[in-house]
């Protein structure tokens, strides 16, 4: 399934300094294993060593946080946005 | 003697949609007869049956109230300044109209002509009206920093009328501040961002109440203050603080507008007690050192702004009972592709703060929460 894949600043630095790019995957699993593929190091930004996701990493499938869909087993299908968000902190100082 | 005179939205249907229109006139009502002869039907909306100005309505010469002068025989000279200010909801219960009387005091809570000029175009919205700048004047908002997101979410709101703006903050204006942080000044550097913020917030409209908070707000202190206020504004720039007045703010069943910033990007939601928060968002926070601060990465100074803002009008709706809140959608800028999109923020039934069986009653430690440093201690990073 080609899907479009958005990422904020801090995760840009991970896929070539990219805000959106092109992957595919017939899950959100499999996504996340071809884009670590295709920029390796991807992972571990968003992810420990177990495959987990970090608990302060959003992912997103068009409008709707996957944990509220099938988490990482949710399928994907063509034309697809998935969007990767890290929690952010800046404001006051 | 061409006379400037300032036209109400509502009226403008028969000035054309002209804001300001220019007439002859000696006196209000030479002004007033010759808009009638101008914009046929005028004289209906400013006259009563008995051709006197119902007290709905408020015509201001300068910045004066004519009842204060001499009613519609009050002269004006070349260059004069008139305002026909209606009071859409106004009456008994202290709208604007019921300002006016021979010299006698306006009810408490009504708005005086100052104010009426001061907010009027906010007033002749149907939105807002005197009812709701009365709500803003009797809003107590509580900002959390008065830094990058605070500054412009203080500024607004003190510009719109809210009549008491908590501050908590505890730093003092650094020189590298200044590239974003709007209500602190070159002259500043060194002083209290509070001292500094509350002068200009005043300075701007001294009928706003600051209140001052000169401490870092802790879990011993949250409960203490959060309850005063109506509104919680988040612009924290460390997650523990985010943590923390995330929990304290639902604890105390208070509506919590937050925003953050990093880089060229923004983030906005609106939590109400109930209807998700923080938690349900991000359940827990990133190691120290794996998301960089403001200081680390870097902030576009000007997506502070556009994400205070957006804060400071999600406040504004909330006082006012208005439009859709930002509620259960998160709110993504991206500066870099001017893109603004929104993702959708449910309520977790596992929450352990808002969730179906909270295991959370009470704000803990959020230092050790994040495996951050405590607050107390002078922090090297600046968001």
């Amino acid at each position: 399934m080609a899907v479009k894949v958005h990422v904020t600043s801090v995760i840009q630095k991970a896929v070539d300094g990219q805000r959106e790019f092109d992957s595919d995957g017939a899950t959100v699993a499999e996504l996340l294993s071809n884009i670590d593929r295709q920029y390796p190091g991807f992972a571990e930004q968003i992810m420990g060593t177990d495959g987990v996701l970090h608990r302060f990493v959003n992912i997103y499938l068009n409008d709707e946080d996957v944990r509220f869909l099938g988490g990482q087993d949710t399928p994907l299908s063509d034309g697809d946005t998935v969007s990767i968000l890290p929690a952010l902190a800046g404001g006051a100082r | 003697m061409p006379i400037s005179v300032y036209i109400p939205s509502p009226f403008r249907r028969l000035t054309a949609n002209r804001e300001y229109v220019s007439v002859e006139g000696t006196s209000i009502a030479e002004v007033l007869d010759a808009l009638d002869t101008q914009y046929p039907g005028f004289a209906n909306l400013v006259y009563d049956r008995e051709h006197k100005v119902p007290t709905h309505i408020n015509i201001y010469l300068n910045n004066q109230e004519i009842h204060d002068l001499q009613g519609t025989a009050t002269s004006v000279r070349d260059g004069d300044q008139v305002a026909v200010i209606p009071a859409l909801a106004g009456g008994a219960d202290g709208g604007a109209g019921s300002v006016r009387g021979n010299g006698a005091a306006p009810p408490s809570n009504a708005l005086t002509p100052d104010e009426v000029m001061r907010y009027s175009r906010h007033i002749i919205m149907g939105q807002v009206g005197p009812q709701g700048q009365r709500k803003l004047r009797n809003a107590k908002v509580l900002v959390i920093g008065a830094g990058g997101l605070g500054g412009p979410v203080a500024l607004y709101l003190a510009l719109a009328g809210v009549g008491t703006i908590g501050i908590v903050e505890f730093d003092v204006v650094d020189l590298s501040n200044l590239q974003r942080q709007i209500l602190h000044q070159t002259a500043d550097i060194g002083r209290p961002k509070l001292q500094s913020a509350k002068e200009k917030l005043q300075a701007h409209n001294p009928h706003v109440q600051v209140v001052e908070h000169k401490m870092p707000i802790t879990s011993d202190n949250a409960m203490a203050i959060i309850p005063n206020y109506d509104i919680v504004v988040n612009g924290a720039d460390n997650f523990a603080t985010r943590y923390l007045v995330n929990d304290a703010a639902y604890l105390a069943g208070k509506t919590l507008v937050d925003g953050a910033i990093l880089l060229f990007d923004g983030q906005a939601t609106v939590y109400e007690p109930g209807r998700g928060c923080y938690r349900c968002l991000y359940p827990a926070p990133p190691p120290p050192g794996l998301v960089p601060s403001c200081a680390e990465a870097g902030v576009l100074g000007a997506i502070t702004g556009i994400v205070g803002s957006i804060q400071a009008t999600e406040v504004f709706k909330q006082i006012l009972g208005i439009g859709e809140p930002l509620v259960n959608r998160l709110l993504l800028i991206d500066a870099l592709s001017m893109e603004f999109r929104t993702m959708k923020i449910r309520r977790d039934p596992k929450c352990p703060l808002c969730g179906d069986e909270p295991t959370l009653t009470e704000l803990i430690d959020y230092d050790a929460f994040c495996g951050s440093p405590p607050l107390e201690v002078p922090i090297a990073t600046e968001a």
